[in-house]
């Protein structure tokens, strides 16, 4: 039976670099991904692996699959406090001050060299970087990014009298769109909703696109401060609450997440708000014409980014380190950047990704594939804060008291704010 | 029940016959579900239409997504160790405690008692820092170790060895058996109805176990299905019922048949060895 | 005392010993060294731990999230301790009788034992989604308009418990099988001569020879209503706004998402004190009504 401890990679590897001292020898990389298997997402990752292994034969890279974001940051935080930390990991770019807190990860500005690599730092889009860099360092370099998107039933919207080729651009329009999209029979019960947007485990998200259009930022880019009770971001609630209590085109309750793209396959609802990394699944699966178009504006166009960053951990050899870099460096480089964003719907995450054939070709015979590259102009950095995941369950709780009619969006509002302000002071 | 039975038709036994397959139903619809979803394409997830084609697709599809077969591995490995751990740790420490007169024994006892109360389950945050100490996160061994020394074993066989006359055992000691050759010899084989009852419970707890190995498990080849099944179903890009109750059959299937096969010998295993 | 109690003395420990070891590392020592780290404040990253005495109790009591758990756990046990120990009897009696399809019966009784939790959650949670979900379907062909059964905070919690009593109850089930049918057949015989109704001696005779299993059983209900928290995991994550957090999912929440090791520890404190009181009261409770050996 295999009792024996499982020794980490790096440990292996600095074993062996003490042992065999001064000849020459593979370097070993142990890499976590968070990206959910099933779809061709996993297998592209793992092509893309084998494919720079079989450039560099002197690196050795394990990937691992950890599981949900969730379960990749618990993964990766328990290692590293167990002393067996993986050399790199793709993590949610809000994660960024946790693992500086906990003195997980280096900034690539330790790392970069040569100008050129600098120049590489640049070469990603300005929203991703902003949950990337805190007082004036680089932590994280984009690869899983996303951005929430609108998907909308063109038949729902066909047999509603709508035209289908004009998704709601305004929230009124959203509104007056959803009404029209509201079905009930005979007997009064609703079979087809205008509009989901999903509320389960990180409401937080997708309510960020709403303050945003609002023209509120949720914290600074210190993490040490948030702006939960700012009238604003009352505001934008209060529309997300009114969207099922008054104008009854959104249903009722928390609404699940996981459920969401099945919900929208089956008709329940005609519009939903969800990842554009559900770009792929959707195509395939959707029984009926679809549209995708960024989400609609208020004060402003808005959206948050999302999803997950490149990170280096502390705790390995230089070589290592320098290792992770020049494989990081490469499968963000717009060849590869652009074969991930075609098999998952990720945004890739630099300009010149998007100018590459295989890319040029996705989009043309697939224009969806657009939006989210093009709602990045209007997109600001995803809520990040110390203590992260305490102060986004704080914001959740609050948005899910008043989404469940507990509280007023004002009162729960307030209260995430004292809870947060309470926890953050620290950091001031 | 024949002696409540009325003349001509009987309503009482009707009515619980009708109850006793309602509530079947009812507790057997998640697995009918899962059958359902899992043999048909992922539309028909939420329709049920008997006209639906048949497919293995799901099956497919869920066993080249995850290593399954590893990760059903793993759970034989950690369940068949927990089970021998337990067995061979708490056979010895209910035969002291059963046989042996030894000052402090009802205060120890009470000490292993006390386990029922403050299981493993709940020390989480402690127990993981002692396996980090110890060197064993992300282990199966580590799944299982807490677990091994079972208060509830060690009770149980307790109450089962002090059922054996110790006429028994005086005979086999005149003989000149030591304590060992008494346990194994005659103790053990007395008490196996108990072994298989408790075997029975144990198995079915620890092949459902989550918490634990979730926190102390880190890869592929330590996750045992419970972990390999909520991290293949994590939700980030929405759930696919049909891959998931293809999963959930492929590793949950073994268990079944053997419990079908074997039901009525876990029943009476239960009656002989005396839980009640 | 002699030589030979001496050496009896040795042999017992010889035998006790590798057990208690273990039992002691991972029971003993984990409870006392959790009481001890509340008194702390957690590490993290270059920041060591410090002695803070009591104040994360004062943190806790003034935590509303963890009143609001705590009462949610005490509405769960309420709901799961009884229901899952009711059915489990009477699951028991009818699969004892001569029932038509009796082995496909205890078959389904017992199925939920093992279907993994995690695992089936995630069909609970098609059963319970609004609107094309299982349980809205079969209500919509009623009329009944849809319901959002994890989503509502009134009923969040309640469909988890269900699910709980379902997973639960096909396992007692074997306990009280087996201690049916320890139960002589003459003494149902000469009830039934002297014209006793069935509930009559179910309440007067079958029931109280039940007892010392019903014991056992609401012991193991008890402990599984403080450590049953997997389907919380895929189901709701403990929302709408904690509508549907139990402690244990609390503890796993402060300790692997918060990272927050000492507050944890204060609120594991607080729940062996819980199960402490628990276990005193079930015991008074109980304990007289038992004729065990």
């Amino acid at each position: 039976m295999h009792f024996t401890k499982k020794l980490g990679i790096g440990a292996v590897a600095a074993a062996m670099s003490l042992s065999m001292a001064g000849a020459a020898q593979a370097v070993d990389l142990q890499f976590y991904f968070p990206v959910a298997v099933g779809g061709k997402a996993a297998d592209t990752i793992e092509a893309l692996t084998k494919e720079y292994a079989a450039a560099h034969p002197d690196v050795k890279i394990d990937a691992v699959y950890a599981g949900s974001y969730q379960n990749t940051i618990t993964k990766a935080l328990t290692a590293v406090k167990g002393g067996q930390a993986p050399q790199l990991s793709v993590i949610l770019a809000v994660d960024m001050f946790t693992l500086i807190e906990e003195d997980a990860i280096v900034p690539f500005d330790d790392l970069i060299k040569t100008d050129a690599d600098k120049e590489w730092l640049k070469a990603f889009y300005p929203a991703f970087m902003e949950n990337s860099q805190t007082g004036g360092k680089t932590y994280g370099i984009p690869f899983q990014r996303s951005t929430p998107v609108m998907y909308w039933n063109k038949d729902a919207f066909k047999k509603a009298g709508l035209d289908p080729n004009t998704p709601p651009a305004t929230w009124e329009e959203l509104v007056e769109f959803g009404k029209k999209l509201t079905v009930k029979d005979a007997s009064g019960k609703v079979t087809q909703w205008g509009v989901r947007i999903p509320s389960s485990g990180f409401p937080y998200w997708l309510f960020q696109g709403l303050s945003t259009q609002n023209d509120v930022i949720l914290a600074n880019s210190d993490g040490n401060k948030t702006n939960f009770a700012d009238p604003k971001v009352i505001e934008a609630l209060q529309y997300l609450v009114d969207l099922s209590a008054k104008h009854e085109v959104m249903a009722p309750g928390i609404i699940e997440w996981g459920a969401t793209p099945k919900a929208f396959f089956e008709g329940e609802s005609a519009i939903m708000w969800t990842t554009t990394g559900n770009l792929t699944n959707v195509r395939a699966n959707a029984p009926f014409e679809f549209g995708v178009a960024m989400l609609p504006a208020n004060k402003r166009r808005g959206a948050p980014t999302g999803g997950g960053n490149f990170y280096i951990f502390k705790d390995s050899t230089d070589e290592q380190k320098a290792a992770s870099l020049d494989f990081i460096k490469w499968i963000s480089a717009p060849t590869q950047a652009a074969k991930w964003s075609i098999a998952t719907g990720y945004v890739a995450p630099r300009p010149d990704a998007w100018e590459t054939p295989e890319m040029k070709a996705y989009v043309a015979d697939f224009p969806p594939a657009l939006v989210a590259r093009d709602q990045l102009q209007y997109a600001v950095a995803e809520l990040s804060t110390y203590q992260n995941q305490r102060i986004t369950t704080i914001f959740n709780d609050g948005l899910e008291a008043a989404i469940t009619g507990k509280m007023s969006p004002e009162e729960a509002m307030n209260d995430a704010q004292q809870k947060a302000d309470k926890i953050l002071k620290d950091y001031r | 029940m024949n002696a409540f039975r009325l003349s001509g038709f009987d309503y009482d036994r009707a009515l619980n016959t009708v109850g006793a397959w309602a509530l079947a139903l009812v507790w057997f619809a998640p697995l009918i579900y899962a059958f359902w979803t899992a043999f048909h394409p992922g539309e028909y997830s939420t329709r049920f239409e008997l006209t639906a084609p048949l497919t293995l697709e799901n099956f497919v599809a869920a066993w080249n997504a995850a290593p399954f077969a590893r990760y059903f591995l793993n759970t034989v490995l950690l369940v068949t160790s927990i089970l021998i751990g337990q067995f061979v740790l708490c056979t010895l420490a209910a035969f002291a405690f059963a046989r042996f007169e030894f000052r402090g024994r009802d205060a120890v006892f009470v000490l292993v008692l006390l386990q029922l109360l403050v299981m493993p389950d709940i020390l989480i945050v402690e127990n993981y820092r002692t396996m980090r100490f110890l060197g064993l996160l992300d282990t199966i061994l580590a799944i299982g170790l807490p677990y091994m020394a079972s208060a509830f074993g060690i009770f149980l066989l307790r109450q089962t060895f002090k059922t054996i006359p110790k006429e028994l055992d005086d005979a086999a000691r005149v003989e000149g058996a030591g304590f060992m050759t008494i346990l194994l010899k005659v103790y053990v084989p007395l008490a196996k109805p108990t072994y298989l009852a408790y075997g029975l419970v144990s198995v079915s707890h620890h092949w459902n176990n989550f918490l634990w190995p979730l926190i102390v498990t880190n890869s592929v080849e330590t996750r045992p299905v419970t972990v390999g099944l909520s991290v293949f179903s994590s939700t980030d890009q929405g759930i696919d019922w049909a891959i998931i109750t293809a999963a959930t059959l492929m590793t949950s299937g073994p268990l079944l048949i053997a419990f079908l096969l074997f039901q009525r010998q876990f029943v009476q295993s239960f009656m002989r060895a005396g839980i009640k | 005392m002699g030589p030979l109690a001496n050496r009896t003395w040795i042999h017992a420990w010889l035998f006790l010993s590798p057990a208690m070891i273990l039992l002691i590392a991972f029971t003993h020592y984990p409870a006392a060294v959790t009481l001890f780290h509340s008194f702390f404040s957690t590490p993290r990253g270059k920041r060591p731990a410090k002695f803070v005495g009591l104040e994360n109790y004062e943190t806790l009591l003034a935590d509303t999230t963890f009143w609001k758990v705590l009462g949610n756990n005490l509405w769960y046990a309420l709901g799961t301790i009884p229901a899952s120990v009711a059915i489990a009897i009477l699951m028991a009696l009818w699969v004892d009788s001569k029932l038509k399809g009796r082995g496909f019966v205890r078959m389904a009784y017992f199925t939920p034992t093992v279907l993994p939790l995690i695992a089936v959650a995630n069909i609970w949670m098609f059963f319970y989604t609004p609107g094309f979900g299982l349980i809205d379907q079969i209500t919509g062909f009623f009329g009944f308009s849809q319901h959002n059964w994890l989503g509502d905070p009134s009923t969040a919690l309640n469909a988890v418990i269900v699910v709980a009593v379902w997973k639960e109850a096909g396992f007692f089930m074997i306990f009280y099988l087996a201690a049916l049918q320890t139960i002589p057949v003459s003494l149902r015989e000469a009830a039934a001569i002297e014209g006793a109704g069935r509930w009559y001696f179910f309440r007067r005779v079958t029931f109280p020879l039940l007892m010392p299993t019903t014991l056992f059983v609401s012991v193991n209900a008890v402990i599984n209503s403080f450590r049953l928290v997997d389907h919380i995991f895929v189901m709701t994550e403990g929302g709408p706004d904690n509508a549907s957090s139990l402690l244990l999912f609390y503890i796993y929440e402060t300790s692997f998402r918060f990272w927050d090791t000492a507050y944890a520890s204060t609120l594991t404190v607080a729940l062996l004190l819980l199960l402490f009181a628990v276990a005193i009261g079930q015991f008074l409770l109980l304990d007289k009504r038992v004729h065990y050996r």
